[in-house]
């Protein structure tokens, strides 16, 4: 079947198996590679894009269900060379080592940012318990979503300075 | 013949009196302040005893705000009166329990009454907690009294006038409070008498899986006759349980301490707290409140009870093509035939309470939802899909999934029901 949506501010339009997860779409049929295959089954976020603004597991997402919706993969944020804030962050606490759940990480993370700039550490925590890392480099990944925070409330002129 | 005057003071009179008689049976003394009970001095082992029991209690649950320090209270309760907040339970002697003394703790639980002689609303489900022994009582004081003090203050209740006018509570009690310890039935085994104890009382089974009255009391004559909870149905738990396969106390002692158990379901939204505490009291508690809640469920149970499961796959399929597609991208890879994680003693949907009950509650609930795993819990997991699917989707699954897995009749309402569910989850 025909797919029209909206992929990353581009009206796109593709033909698969109803069934077909939108990560198999995302990176086979638009090679759209950042999101990763980690469990398949929702359970550790390597897959994380956002739908409509909100951050969804690509791998249980059949491409069905995309009709007309908005999806927003790691590239819409930025590029190597004009990072976004959030991808800019990460590098500044290079808070990735292996590097495969960091697209879904991020992805996370900026669902997060887009409703509020001033997230408490546990809202953080409590944010990103879905999304698991193996090398163990959580505590980076906390630091770099704290900079972004700091960082675009700074660029908002909001107070709260960057730490 | 009486003047006028006459009735209007015999009137007034009877008035006064009556309002005499209601403050008479509203009124609770207060019981004096004490400072805070050294921690040393209590029993290792009651403090321990004590800790199990609070675990059946479930007084985390409640008593415990998201993110909160435990027992520290704030947890918003909505009920169909407002929102009542949860107290804190924790030893501080001004926002706390700190000052109470065993009396006035025993007071609370049995009777439902403040330190300070206020009543108390029955959301603390004291109408079971009076059922509890002396010894028990003693043991969850010394736990509670021997946790971190936390200085925090709920914050006031928001109920629906004139609800907050709590004198009015007393006549609550005197319908539904019925003090006393739990009825030992001699025709039966100690292991069930241990059961109903804790399922009576302590556990407050009833308190979710017992239909309540506009009085927000439950209703007695239908024990267990299933309830409303935060939104989901709390199935019966008498002989009008739905579930395809007889519950046993074997498969409920495995549900009720793992929260999943292969041939039957999986604990869900507010069970799942409850199903986590009990992961960490007596194996011989957990066992004692299976015997008693499998001979509630045996007691008339409707025919039918023991049909095989179904899996109308194909017909399902012709009538809902959509969802039928979508159940294959979104669900299969955990819930079809063959899947890996069928493997792994996870209940197959024909099995599920859930797709058998008579409303679509606890299906669109756990669709949008899924079911959260807390980190120190191997309970089941399942990711939340109120993101990748819009409310049409959702609620042509939740019709599949009827069609394919109950063998009974189609809900109706799925749409409305589903717009409704979601738009109160994004309201807490």
């Amino acid at each position: 079947m025909t797919i029209d949506l909206t992929l990353n501010g581009r009206s796109v339009s593709v033909d698969a198996d109803p069934t077909t997860p939108l990560l198999y779409v995302l990176r086979d049929d638009f090679a759209l590679n950042g999101a990763k295959y980690g469990c398949g089954l929702g359970q550790c976020g390597a897959c994380t894009v956002h739908v409509d603004g909100k951050p969804v597991f690509s791998c249980v997402t059949p491409i069905a269900a995309m009709g007309g919706r908005s999806v927003r993969t790691i590239e819409g944020l930025g590029s190597i060379d004009k990072p976004s804030v959030l991808q800019a962050a990460f590098e500044k606490e290079q808070a990735a080592q292996c590097g495969y759940c960091i697209a879904g990480m991020i992805m996370r993370a900026q669902s997060l940012l887009d409703r509020k700039t001033d997230p408490s550490e546990e809202e953080i925590r409590t944010h990103m318990q879905t999304n698991l890392c193996r090398c163990g480099t959580h505590m980076r990944i906390l630091r770099a979503i704290k900079r972004a925070a700091a960082m675009l409330r700074d660029a908002n002129g909001e107070t709260g300075a960057v730490q | 013949m009486r003047s006028k005057k006459q009735l209007m003071l015999a009137a007034g009179a009877v008035v006064i009196a009556g309002g005499l008689v209601a403050l008479g049976i509203s009124y609770r003394p207060g019981i004096q302040p004490i400072p805070r009970p050294d921690p040393m001095n209590f029993e290792p082992q009651q403090v321990a005893d004590g800790a199990k029991l609070a675990a059946i209690g479930d007084c985390t649950v409640c008593h415990t705000a998201e993110g909160g320090k435990a027992y520290a209270g704030g947890r918003a309760l909505e009920t169909p009166f407002g929102t009542l907040y949860a107290t804190n339970i924790t030893p501080d002697e001004v926002t706390g329990i700190g000052s109470w003394s065993f009396d006035a703790f025993r007071r609370a639980m049995a009777q439902g009454v403040s330190r300070d002689g206020h009543h108390l609303y029955p959301a603390l489900p004291y109408e079971h907690f009076t059922h509890v022994s002396e010894a028990d009582l003693l043991a969850i004081y010394a736990f509670l009294m021997t946790r971190e003090a936390v200085h925090s203050q709920a914050p006031a209740n928001e109920l629906i006038p004139p609800l907050g006018f709590r004198p009015l509570l007393a006549g609550w009690k005197l319908l539904f409070l019925h003090q006393g310890p739990t009825v030992v039935d001699a025709s039966k085994s100690t292991e069930w008498n241990r059961g109903a104890y804790l399922v009576e009382g302590l556990g407050h089974c009833g308190g979710c899986h017992t239909p309540r009255n506009l009085a927000g009391g439950e209703e007695a004559s239908h024990a267990y006759a299933g309830g409303i909870a935060e939104g989901w149905v709390a199935p019966p738990l008498n002989g009008q349980n739905p579930s395809k396969k007889p519950w046993t106390p074997e498969s409920l002692y495995v549900y009720l301490r793992t929260g999943v158990e292969a041939q039957h379901s999986a604990a869900a939204g507010p069970m799942g707290p409850v199903v986590h505490d009990l992961a960490a009291v007596p194996e011989e508690d957990v066992r004692a409140i299976a015997t008693y809640i499998a001979s509630k469920m045996s007691e008339n149970t409707s025919t039918g009870l023991s049909s095989e499961p179904v899996d109308h796959r194909e017909a399902a399929a012709t009538q809902f093509p959509e969802a039928a597609a979508l159940f294959a991208g979104a669900c299969a890879d955990c819930h079809d035939r063959g899947a890996p994680m069928m493997g792994q003693g996870r209940p197959a949907l024909s099995s599920v309470t859930s797709i058998q009950l008579d409303t679509p509650d606890n299906v669109t609930q756990v669709i949008l939802s899924g079911i959260p795993a807390p980190l120190d819990s191997k309970t089941p997991y399942m990711p939340p899909f109120a993101a990748p699917l819009t409310d049409p989707q959702i609620s042509g699954l939740v019709s599949y999934l009827r069609a394919r897995f109950s063998g009974k009749a189609a809900w109706q309402g799925v749409e409305k029901k589903v717009t409704d569910i979601r738009k109160s989850g994004e309201g807490r």
